[in-house]
């Protein structure tokens, strides 16, 4: 394991802990099922304290058409065996007293999708935990090792350069997030991928004052409180491609105005920190994980702006691909090949348009 | 903030534009082969520095034209109409 900077510096400790199988197309609902599955019993399979916490995940409702959508996707995700509730207004008031669901809101909440067993992880937690465990099984973690090229020999892979020198190997895994072009372009290879930024932020710690996660796609925002206090929100990318790991403030002021239309109370907060982390953007905003055009190299990438939550089924999928030198059932739409077959998982309907999904 | 120079309405706010994305990606001919449709319309260089990319301002004269920005910074190296080239840098 080749690590260019230090264990969890990447997009693992940037991200906003956010765990979920709340997805409408077939091969996204069950890889991402998949992981949730692995995030339950994750802490006793590391026996790592991982701090999975089920507390929900809910999208809120602010109209008709969002109302539609949520039916459509709650029946779809039952009926694939994920658990969904709708919830009501009046439900969902009583459960968050502080969320404004009052009819002369500015965005009026109608109704919630919620995902039960949806939640937080600690992200940190999850990078050492299983740092801890490949170590033990004997994987080599060199840190502050950067990869500089690929080596190919008659189109099989041969080893890769580092800062340290030459590995040699006859497979080679790609896991780098944001920087999946840029590596893939080391072995020749062009990616249906666009790096952007997206942000997030979170505030002054406070005592407990949201026990779940809220998200509303209307108003582009989500927010949900770590245990250490903060309220940990954001929102959309930036929208231009970027590799600086900060955005600008508009995106920031958006963030912040979403969250003031959804929690009035939350008006005196200070905000601590913002940062931002970098996004491999897919042309039809679902992952590549699977064989490359090299024999010998392949990759999990393309997270778009959900690669945290993927982690444990991702890692799953890859070693099964490495291992057996062909994909997982639940890997198997994933390939790099689909964007020329026709094959897109496109959950939004937005297009070969990186930064629209 | 960004502060994006519009060609005909001098540096505005990055709030007035919106993004259109890679301006060096170029149609191919209409009896093109296959590949190279495929490539134009999901392959990108996504680059590591100097980005010749998109805008327009759709909050003001609502020209589209060309930025080269390096995406290590967001600094903006010049801008141009579409028929021209950006600053320093070459499309």
């Amino acid at each position: 394991m080749i690590e260019k900077g230090w264990l969890g510096g990447g997009n693992t400790g940037r991200n906003t802990t956010i765990v979920r199988s709340n997805y409408h197309l077939d091969p996204n609902a069950h890889f991402y099922e998949l992981s949730l599955k692995l995030w339950e019993k994750l802490s006793q399979a590391l026996n790592f304290n991982v701090m999975y916490s089920a507390r929900g995940v809910l999208n809120l409702v602010h109209s008709p058409a969002d109302l539609d959508a949520a039916m459509r996707r709650g029946n779809a995700m039952r009926l694939n065996g994920i658990d969904a509730k709708f919830m009501t207004r009046e439900a969902i008031a009583r459960w968050i007293p502080n969320l404004d669901c009052s009819p002369d809101a500015r965005f009026p909440i109608l109704g919630g999708l919620l995902q039960p067993r949806g939640g937080t992880v600690r992200h940190d937690a999850v990078a050492w935990g299983y740092a801890r465990a490949a170590d033990a099984l004997g994987v080599d973690i060199i840190q502050q090792c950067a990869v500089t090229g690929i080596r190919i020999d008659g189109g099989a892979i041969a080893g890769i350069e580092t800062t340290q020198g030459f590995i040699a190997a006859d497979k080679v895994g790609l896991a780098v997030a944001g920087h999946s072009g840029h590596v893939a372009a080391m072995a020749g290879l062009k990616l249906p991928i666009e790096s952007h930024v997206l942000q997030a932020m979170v505030s002054e710690p406070v005592k407990p004052v949201l026990d779940t996660v809220v998200t509303s796609g209307a108003v582009h925002f989500y927010i949900s409180q770590s245990d250490k206090g903060e309220l940990v929100m954001g929102g959309d990318l930036d929208f231009y491609n970027s590799y600086a790991q900060r955005g600008n403030l508009p995106i920031i002021e958006h963030v912040v105005s979403a969250c003031l239309a959804l929690f009035p109370s939350f008006g005196r907060l200070k905000m601590m920190r913002m940062w931002g982390g970098i996004m491999d953007m897919t042309m039809d905003g679902s992952p590549i994980i699977g064989k490359l055009p090299v024999q010998g190299l392949y990759m999990t990438g393309g997270w778009c702006y959900g690669g945290f939550k993927a982690t444990p089924a991702s890692g799953y999928c890859l070693a099964h691909t490495i291992a057996r030198d062909e994909p997982h059932p639940l890997n198997a739409a994933f390939t790099l090949e689909r964007f020329a077959e026709g094959r897109m998982i496109d959950e939004k309907g937005a297009g070969p348009y990186a930064w629209a999904h | 903030m960004l502060l994006i120079p519009c060609p005909w309405c001098g540096p505005r706010n990055q709030i007035e534009f919106t993004y259109g994305g890679d301006a060096t990606v170029r149609r191919p001919a209409l009896d093109a082969p296959e590949g190279e449709w495929f490539r134009y319309v999901y392959i990108r260089d996504n680059p590591m520095g100097p980005h010749d990319e998109w805008w327009t301002h759709s909050a003001g004269c609502r020209q589209w034209f060309v930025v080269s920005r390096d995406t290590r910074t967001h600094e903006i190296l010049g801008s141009a109409a579409p028929n021209q080239t950006p600053g320093p840098t070459t499309r």
